[in-house]
């Protein structure tokens, strides 16, 4: 087991660095400059563009800027091209506004699918299967933003309730209450949205296992012992059903990152998504190089999670 | 009801078993009827795809039900149908009063539980007992099974056993709740030749234990030879013939039974080619008119071809589905 | 008693087929058609092309049939099926059909007009995405699973370490080293047939044992690169490199093609990894065929299953994508007319002309629900596990 842990971190890591260089690279080879540094910038004379040059490291090597980056970004004093912010701090103060939205769609989402993947398997072919399968793939092929501008208009419309930015302007020192009732309504159409096509997919998957693992032979058997239906399906299939998606829990802390750059612009809430839209617009390298390395971190450790989950819940497979 | 020796236990009546789709209708089971009595074995034989697995499920009710339907006919169990069970009532039987072996150990035990969880759970079903009885239980029920070192093995997986192991486990299961009548579809047919004898010895010291029924379900004429009281022999979903087994090994009167056996390697046929049947089993959506073995046979004559045979009675609870060897009297033909 | 309808009346040949013989085609059709779902995305599909190819003969050239750029500024923001204002209008401005069918954007632009020229444009953005994808994916997902056991040797790694770090150095500049690296490996891989040759039957020296030592296999390597890939948020992939590269149609199909691969590779491996084991493939190289020949008329047929699933379902995606990318400004650029372009344009005037986001988000759904029926339908009536036994 121990080995097990130690190789797999050892190869992690080595992908990271591949990781690091690629996307390194990638920014780099792209036509354009950032826009300080761009000559046909009238903001800047070109004594200024040549200091940001200096400053920013840019009239040297790759491999010199490369290791200027890391260094920068591992002692955390990585700082933004655009605003001279602090890299590290800006993304953090991003990064809680996209959790809130995160966690409350990732809820959403595994609360949601799984009792409707189970109930269309159990109920293989019946209405409620085909009309569940129906929307499924309708929510599945909308354009997110065309879904958004309807959901939009339908709530404004019909409860007049403000959905645009993370609360209502101006609503300041109002009592805690009516701030926290703002908020969670700002909060529900976004996550909402972002639940939805997360729903129509998880909730097909959770259907096809629970197929497979009911055509097996050992529900045969439990039926074979006299267990009652929902033993039999609750107990012996939907605990081998779960196994596939213990470890795509492992995989959901990528998605902390990845926040939707489409809903958080429609919804002007400042969360990540926008923030990197942002950067990759004004090709503020720092910022997007650290929101590469940060993503490529929490897929390896959400891969890391994932294994590890698997081994400890598998019997069948023991090192 | 009690039912006392020689009784009849189990009784099949015509039973049908048919599958539905759009553009066809496979006849898995086209009317069969047989009994076992108390104590008895009784072995289905016949080659795959003639229908006898279908017709053991059917017992246990565990045929499919939308591609599948009972078409007719009725199981009594105890002198009650089981067809007309409802669903709480045949999960009373299962289990309890009769009981079931599959084939595949390995794919017939959850991967995921204990082995002591999967026979705890076959006695908790039914009768309630505290854990620790339902422990000593289990260990005793793996003891009788002959397996070594009980204890341990309740906290074992099942892909840490052997295939032996494994069947001996489902057998172990099936015996939990100690039942009339046990079904056993194919039990030795995934292990290798050695482990098949020593289960097969096992469920027989086993059976004359409990005075237990057993329904065997086999391809192998060895098998049959070595445990059966009587033998039911199926062809393309029908009984070709039934009997006792020396009826049957010495005296089988239907051409398919006389196939089978002359088609068996033996001393005496050394040096000789091995007869095999010309020709291959019907599709059960797609079988000839008249005798479904007509034309694999080699004594068929043109009413074969046009009407279906009846059963010829030839005694002492011998019957063949062959009106042809029976003498030649015309009077067992239908339409 | 055994009446049954489809039994043969006359005499049965003894080596008669069981039943009707049917064709995999047939036996495939069989199973599609039951799902009527899938069945209708199908035939949307092909609606789909049918228009798409319509539309583009008749918009296309200098005078096309009909017009998708014309900008009549009388007629601007007219709803769907709206008679054009013909005092206003020159002869050659007026519609072909009498009506604006699907209403005018606000530059009074025919919106039928532009979603037939869209529709051509999603199309091939879909296709040539997915082509790229699928190509890339086979190619590696087949040597990963087919050669995957064999290793990358020490000398193999040098010569591509050199080469890579040569390539490197030329684009930072330093022309002299980059040469001199890349120079070095290019003579490794000459060397090594020749080393190889010279070595063989005596024993080998320490120096060429270490040469030709086995270091991770080939199957490790593509599959690392793969989680790479993986490790970049693909939306977030794309939508740099279409932000830093110069705008234009062909950039985005071909982004969206190589960030796309890695599911492909994924389900190609799986199946060669099975598919290798199987006994067709050890009777076919017992016979002599040769590997490649193995690979691409025995193995490839079986593989492409989940290879056409995938591709169906990655085309629906791929245009959503292009659509999620005109929205935000990246998308193709304009002239040109894409469903999502047109959708973009018309979100800055929800209230007033709901029909510019309606007609083409509609029409997206439409397309996208069809294919992706479509790839459902597929994948269950290819899947071995769900055929009848027959």
């Amino acid at each position: 087991m121990l080995s097990f842990i130690g190789r797999s971190i050892i190869q992690k890591i080595i992908t990271l660095f591949f990781v690091s260089v690629v996307s390194f690279l990638i920014i780099h080879l792209a036509p354009g400059e950032p826009s300080q540094v761009d000559p046909l910038n009238p903001k800047f004379t070109p004594e200024m563009v040549e200091r940001f040059r200096e400053a920013f490291h840019l009239d040297k090597p790759l491999e010199v800027q490369y290791l200027y980056f890391y260094r920068d970004l591992f002692t955390g004093k990585t700082i933004s091209w655009k605003d001279n912010q602090s890299v590290l701090k800006k993304i953090w103060e991003r990064f809680l506004n996209s959790l809130l939205l995160f966690i409350v769609g990732t809820i959403l989402m595994w609360t949601i699918s799984f009792p409707i993947g189970i109930r269309s398997a159990i109920f293989r072919g019946g209405l409620y299967d085909r009309s569940s399968t129906f929307l499924s793939y309708f929510l599945i092929s909308i354009p997110s933003f065309f879904f958004a501008y309807i959901l939009i208009i339908f709530v404004v419309n019909s409860f007049h309730i403000p959905v645009i930015g993370m609360q209502t302007f101006g609503i300041g020192d109002t009592a805690w209450f009516s701030r926290a009732m703002d908020r969670i309504w700002h909060l529900l159409l976004p996550s909402i949205l972002s639940a939805i096509a997360g729903i129509a997919v998880l909730s097909r998957y959770v259907r096809s296992q629970m197929l497979e693992v009911e055509g097996q032979d050992y529900v045969r058997t439990a039926k074979a012992k006299g267990l009652a239906a929902d033993q039999v399906h609750y107990k012996h299939a939907l605990r081998n059903a779960l196994l596939p998606f213990v470890t795509m829990f492992g995989m959901i802390l990528p998605g902390l990152i990845g926040g939707s750059v489409i809903i958080e612009s429609i919804f002007a809430w400042p969360g990540m998504g926008r923030m990197a839209y942002e950067a990759i617009l004004a090709r503020d390298y720092p910022v997007i190089l650290t929101i590469n390395f940060v993503s490529a971190v929490l897929v390896l450790i959400g891969t890391f999670i994932s294994d590890i989950l698997y081994l400890v819940v598998d019997p069948r497979i023991r090192l | 009801m009690k039912i006392s020796d020689n009784e009849i236990l189990l009784s099949v009546q015509d039973l049908k078993v048919y599958f539905k789709s759009e553009d066809e209708i496979a006849r898995a089971v086209d009317g069969i009827s047989f009994d076992v009595r108390r104590k008895e074995t009784v072995c289905i034989v016949g080659e795959s795809g003639c229908g006898k697995t279908v017709a053991a499920l059917s017992i246990m009710g565990l045929v499919p039900i939308p591609p599948g339907e009972i078409a007719g006919g009725r199981i009594l169990f105890r002198g009650m149908n089981l067809l007309d069970f409802d669903d709480t009532e045949i999960q009373k039987i299962r289990g309890n009063q009769i009981a079931m072996i599959f084939q595949e150990p390995l794919t017939s035990l959850n991967p995921v539980f204990t082995i002591g969880n999967q026979i705890g759970e076959a006695i908790n079903i039914h009768e309630n007992i505290p854990d620790k009885e339902v422990i000593k239980r289990s260990q005793q029920l793996l003891k009788d099974v002959g397996i070594d070192s009980p204890a341990e093995r309740l906290s074992d997986y099942p892909h840490q056993l052997s295939g032996g192991q494994r069947q001996r486990v489902m057998i172990a299961m099936a015996l939990a709740c100690d039942p009339d009548l046990v079904i056993a579809d194919e039990p030795t047919t995934a292990l290798d030749v050695t482990v098949q004898a020593q289960i097969l010895r096992l469920m027989n010291a086993i059976q004359k234990r409990r005075s237990m029924s057993v329904l065997y379900i086999t391809h192998d004429l060895g098998v049959v030879s070595k445990v059966a009281d009587r033998v039911c022999v199926m062809y393309a979903g029908i009984l070709a013939e039934q009997g006792s087994r020396t009826n049957i090994f010495t005296g089988p009167k239907h051409p398919y039974t006389q196939a089978l056996l002359a088609s068996l390697p033996s001393r005496e046929k050394r040096g000789q080619r091995l007869y095999s049947i010309p020709g291959t089993v019907p599709h059960p959506a797609y079988k000839p008119r008249g005798c479904p073995f007509h034309p694999r046979c080699p004594h068929a004559i043109q009413t074969c071809r046009e009407q279906y045979p009846g059963m010829c009675d030839y005694g002492d609870g011998h019957q063949a589905r062959c009106p042809v060897l029976f003498d030649g009297n015309g009077a067992n033909w239908s339409e | 008693m055994n009446m049954s309808p489809h039994s043969n009346d006359k005499d049965y040949q003894l080596d008669e087929p069981l039943a009707p013989k049917k064709t995999p085609l047939e036996e495939f059709w069989r199973l599609f058609k039951k799902n009527r779902l899938a069945v209708a995305g199908m035939v949307f599909f092909v609606l789909f092309f049918i228009v798409a190819t319509v539309g583009l003969v008749l918009t296309r050239g200098k005078n096309p049939v009909i017009d998708p750029s014309r900008v009549r500024l009388e007629d601007k923001l007219r709803p769907p099926l709206a008679r054009p204002n013909l005092e206003m209008l020159q002869p050659d401005e007026v519609p072909k059909l009498g009506v604006y069918i699907f209403g005018t954007d606000d530059l009074g632009r025919d919106v039928f007009a532009r979603m037939l020229q869209g529709s051509w444009v999603s199309l091939t953005v879909g296709f040539v995405a997915v082509g790229i994808a699928v190509i890339v994916g086979i190619f590696l997902g087949g040597i990963a699973g087919y050669y995957g056991y064999r290793h990358v040797r020490v000398g193999q790694l040098l010569a591509a370490a050199f080469l890579i770090a040569g390539a490197v150095l030329l684009i930072g500049k330093h022309i002299w080293a980059g040469a001199a690296l890349l120079i070095c490996g290019a003579g490794f891989i000459l060397i090594a047939p020749l080393m190889k040759k010279s070595i063989q039957g005596t024993t080998q020296p320490a120096w060429a044992r270490l040469w030709l030592f086995n270091t991770i296999s080939i199957d490790t390597l593509i599959m690392r690169f793969v989680d790479i890939m993986l490790c970049f948020p693909s939306f977030f992939l794309i939508l740099t490199v279409v932000a830093l590269l110069p705008a234009s149609i062909y950039n985005i199909m071909i982004v969206i093609g190589l960030t796309s691969w890695m599911g492909t590779t994924r389900f190609v491996r799986a199946e060669f990894l099975t598919l290798r084991e199987l006994d067709f493939v050890a009777a076919a190289r017992a016979l002599g065929l040769s590997n490649f020949r193995i690979i691409f008329r025995h193995m490839m047929p079986n593989a492409v299953a989940p290879v056409l699933v995938s591709a169906t379902i990655g085309i629906a995606t791929a245009i959503l994508t292009e659509a999620g990318l005109s929205f935000l400004g990246f998308g193709v650029p304009p002239p040109n007319a894409t469903w999502g372009n047109i959708l973009s344009d018309g979100k800055n005037f929800i209230f007033d002309a709901p029909w510019l986001t309606f007609v083409p988000g509609i029409g997206i759904l439409i397309v996208v629900l069809s294919f992706n029926l479509f790839g459902e339908g597929l994948r269950d009536a290819l899947n071995p596990k769900l055929r009848e036994r027959n």
